[in-house]
C-alpha cells in the first residue's frame, strides 16, 4: 500500500518536472522522485540501495543547482509538433502491444525464480565471511560485473574532464 | 572585511560547517571500511567523502577546498583507486582465477577484519567514486567561471 502512494508520488513529481517551466523548481521535482525512489527501497527491504540512492540523489541534486542551472538551454518549442506528436503515439502504442504479450510471462513480484541466488544465499557466509550478503555478492561472487561498472564511472570522469576543458580552451582564444 | 565576505557563504554556514564536515568525513570512512558487516559499501561512502569535500566548497568557496584536494590530485586518487581495485583483481591468480578470495582464513563473522578482499575492494572503489565524483564537480565550478 505504501509502495503505491510511494509510486503515484513519484509519478506525480516527474510529470511536474517536466511540465514546470522554472528550472529550480524543476530540479526540486527530479530531487523528490529521488527521495520517493530511496524510501521505496527502503519498504522493499534494500537498505544498501537506498542510502546509495540518496547520497548519490544529494550529489546530482548540487551538481545541477550550482554547477548547471545558470547555463543556457536551447529548447526548441515550435515546429514539427505532428512529427513529435505521432511519433510518441506510435511508441506507445508499439510498448503497450509487446507489453500485452511479455507482461504475463514475468514471474510474480516477489517471487523470483532462485536457482543461482539460492546458492549464494546458502554459501554467502561460509564462502567469503562477509555478513552482509549484498558487499559478498557485488564483491566476491559477482565482482566482474563490479569491475565493469568501476570502469563505466572511470571513462565517465575522464570522458566529462576531457569534453569540459576543450570547451574551456576554446572560449579562451 | 568586504572582500573576504564574498569568498563562499555567510559567517553562520560557515560555522556549522567547520563543526560538521570532519564528522561527514568520518561517517563516510566508518561506512566504507563497515561495508562488509552493515548496510552501505563502497559506493555509497565514496561519494559521502566526496560530498565532504564539496561541503567545504559550497561554505568557504573553491580556493579553500582545492587546497585540501587538487583537481590534478583527485584524478591522481581515483586512477590509484581503479589500479588498486584492478590489481586485487588480478592478485587473485595467486589462488587460481580471477578475483579469488586469496585469503585462505575469512576471520570470524561481524569482525571489523574479516572476509578477505571485500574490505579492501571497498576501499579501492571508494576512492574511486569519491575522488572522480569532486574531480567532476570540480571541474564544473572552474571553468563555469571563465
Amino acid at each position: 500500500m505504501e509502495l503505491k502512494l510511494l509510486l503515484l508520488f513519484m509519478v506525480l513529481a516527474a510529470i511536474a518536472a517536466v511540465q514546470i517551466k522554472d528550472l529550480l523548481s524543476s530540479v526540486i521535482a527530479v530531487g523528490a522522485v529521488g527521495l520517493g525512489l530511496s524510501l521505496a527501497f527502503l519498504i522493499l527491504k534494500a537498505p544498501d540501495l537506498a542510502i546509495t540512492q540518496l547520497v548519490v540523489e544529494i550529489l546530482c541534486l548540487i551538481i545541477l543547482i550550482r554547477a548547471t542551472i545558470n547555463k543556457d538551454l536551447p529548447l526548441v518549442r515550435d515546429g514539427r509538433w505532428f512529427f513529435n506528436t505521432a511519433s510518441t503515439l506510435l511508441f506507445i502504442a508499439l510498448f503497450l502491444i509487446f507489453a500485452y504479450f511479455a507482461l504475463p510471462e514475468l514471474p510474480r513480484f516477489g517471487q523470483p525464480i532462485m536457482r543461482v541466488a539460492q546458492e549464494y544465499i546458502d554459501k554467502g557466509l561460509v564462502k567469503t565471511g562477509a555478513t552482509n550478503i549484498v558487499a559478498a555478492i557485488i564483491l566476491d561472487f559477482r565482482s566482474y560485473d563490479t569491475l565493469g561498472e568501476a570502469t563505466i564511472l572511470f571513462t565517465a570522469v575522464m570522458g566529462v574532464l576531457a569534453v569540459i576543458r576543450r570547451v574551456g580552451r576554446i572560449n579562451e582564444k | 572585511m568586504k572582500n573576504k565576505k564574498e569568498v563562499g557563504m555567510t559567517l553562520i554556514v560557515k560555522t556549522i560547517t567547520r563543526l560538521t564536515v570532519g564528522l561527514i568525513l568520518l561517517y563516510g570512512i566508518y561506512i566504507v571500511l563497515h561495508g562488509h558487516v552493515s548496510p552501505g559499501g563502497g559506493f555509497a561512502g565514496g561519494v559521502i567523502i566526496a560530498l565532504s569535500f564539496i561541503h567545504l566548497m559550497l561554505a568557504f568557496g573553491k580556493e579553500a577546498a582545492l587546497k585540501k584536494l587538487s583537481q590534478a590530485a583527485s584524478s591522481i586518487l581515483e586512477s590509484l583507486g581503479a589500479l588498486m581495485f584492478l590489481s586485487i583483481a588480478l592478485l587473485g591468480f595467486l589462488g587460481g582465477y580471477f578475483f579469488f578470495n586469496f585469503f585462505l582464513h575469512k576471520g570470524t563473522p561481524f569482525a571489523l577484519f574479516s572476509a578477505g578482499i571485500i574490505p579492501l575492494c571497498n576501499i579501492a572503489i571508494s576512492l574511486k567514486v569519491g575522488a572522480g565524483l569532486f574531480a567532476i564537480f570540480a571541474v564544473l565550478i572552474l571553468f563555469k567561471s571563465r
